[in-house]
């Protein structure tokens, strides 16, 4: 077959194609819920360069608007993107020829919608010379859409008035997130858990509740999925 | 500044994060209980962070069909079971919202 790098890299974009329908609305709704939440349009659009995942970011705007303490915040983000290890560990090794650069890049570029892509890729070819042109390709494709469509929100969320209620997209938008994910009895019991244990300890301080909640929730669910399988 | 030293440590441990197997494979293996733990975490942190936002109106808990967000919460979870969509249960969600906040 005839590949080469810019064949491969145009490959990956293509079918990243229709994967930023949906991110699109996405980054527009981030840059509209930032600026409401009193980030300065400059920070606004770095975090998604510097931090670049969706669901963190708005989780990491509303932590800022309650004066969460910086500890707090990293943390919580952390715990929301280990899922990015997972992925890690599951692209790692059609990887593993690569120069440190293009591991570091490719490691940049690694959010969910990227992985999908990628990952697709990789299973139904292998790895070939130029396959991480493709990889890199759907990723940039990815990276460029959640930028732009971050500065449209700042652009629109400048005109759009506080009544309209627009931060109540961020429960929305988590829930998009998390109903498709619970594909199984410990899932379930998971995000049960988790919002019973957030709504019990929301008194606790430094929002020290969420990352409490979050740690007995998955303890539950670890549980729920052993009670399953005995 | 503050903000930014969140940004940067944020952005930092969330590259390291993605870094991490890329780099150490072959040397470690991910043990198969710490991998259905990363697999709950987002389902875990996410319904902490939901849940709240639903309950409570105007800062008040209010857990009962009177509360907009609590009707429309459960509205947009319907539409996300359905659809799996980010967009259609946004906008599922702000409509079902808005028209109970003016009713």
């Amino acid at each position: 077959m005839n590949e080469s790098a810019g064949s491969q890299f145009w490959g990956g974009v293509r079918d990243e194609l229709p994967i930023l329908l949906g991110v699109i609305p996405f980054g527009m709704i981030y840059g509209i819920l930032a600026l409401s939440a009193g980030l300065p349009a400059l920070e606004a659009q770095a975090m998604s360069a510097i931090v670049f995942a969706g669901a963190s970011q708005f989780m990491l705007v509303e932590l800022v608007k309650a004066g969460t303490p910086v500890f707090v915040i990293v943390l919580t983000t952390f715990v929301i993107n280990l899922r990015h290890a997972l992925y890690s560990a599951t692209v790692a090794p059609y990887l593993q020829t690569l120069p440190l650069c293009w591991k570091g890049a490719l490691a940049y570029l690694l959010t969910d919608e990227a992985f999908a892509v990628g990952v697709l890729n990789y299973q139904r070819r292998g790895v070939t010379a130029y396959a991480h042109w493709y990889f890199f390709g759907a990723g940039l494709a990815l990276w460029s859409a959640w930028q732009i469509s971050t500065a449209a929100g700042i652009f629109l969320g400048a005109q759009i008035p506080a009544v309209w209620g627009l931060d109540f997209t961020l429960p929305l938008t988590f829930l998009a997130l998390v109903v498709p994910a619970l594909k199984d009895r410990a899932g379930v019991a998971t995000a049960l858990i988790a919002s019973l244990a957030a709504l019990a300890l929301i008194g606790l301080p430094f929002k020290l509740g969420l990352i409490s909640a979050t740690l007995i929730a998955i303890g539950a669910g670890l549980l729920a999925e052993k009670k399953a399988t005995t | 500044m503050t903000l930014w030293l969140i940004m940067v440590l944020s952005g930092l441990l969330t590259f390291l994060t993605r870094l991490s197997f890329i780099i150490l494979l072959e040397k470690i293996k991910l043990p198969a209980p710490l991998q259905r733990a990363l697999r709950l975490a987002p389902i875990a942190v996410l319904s902490a962070i939901i849940a709240p936002q639903l309950a409570y109106h105007n800062d008040v808990f209010l857990f009962s069909p009177s509360n907009p967000r609590l009707m429309a919460g459960l509205f947009a979870t319907g539409v996300a079971y359905v659809t799996k969509n980010v967009v259609w249960t946004i906008v599922g969600g702000m409509l079902v919202f808005w028209l109970l906040e003016r009713i």
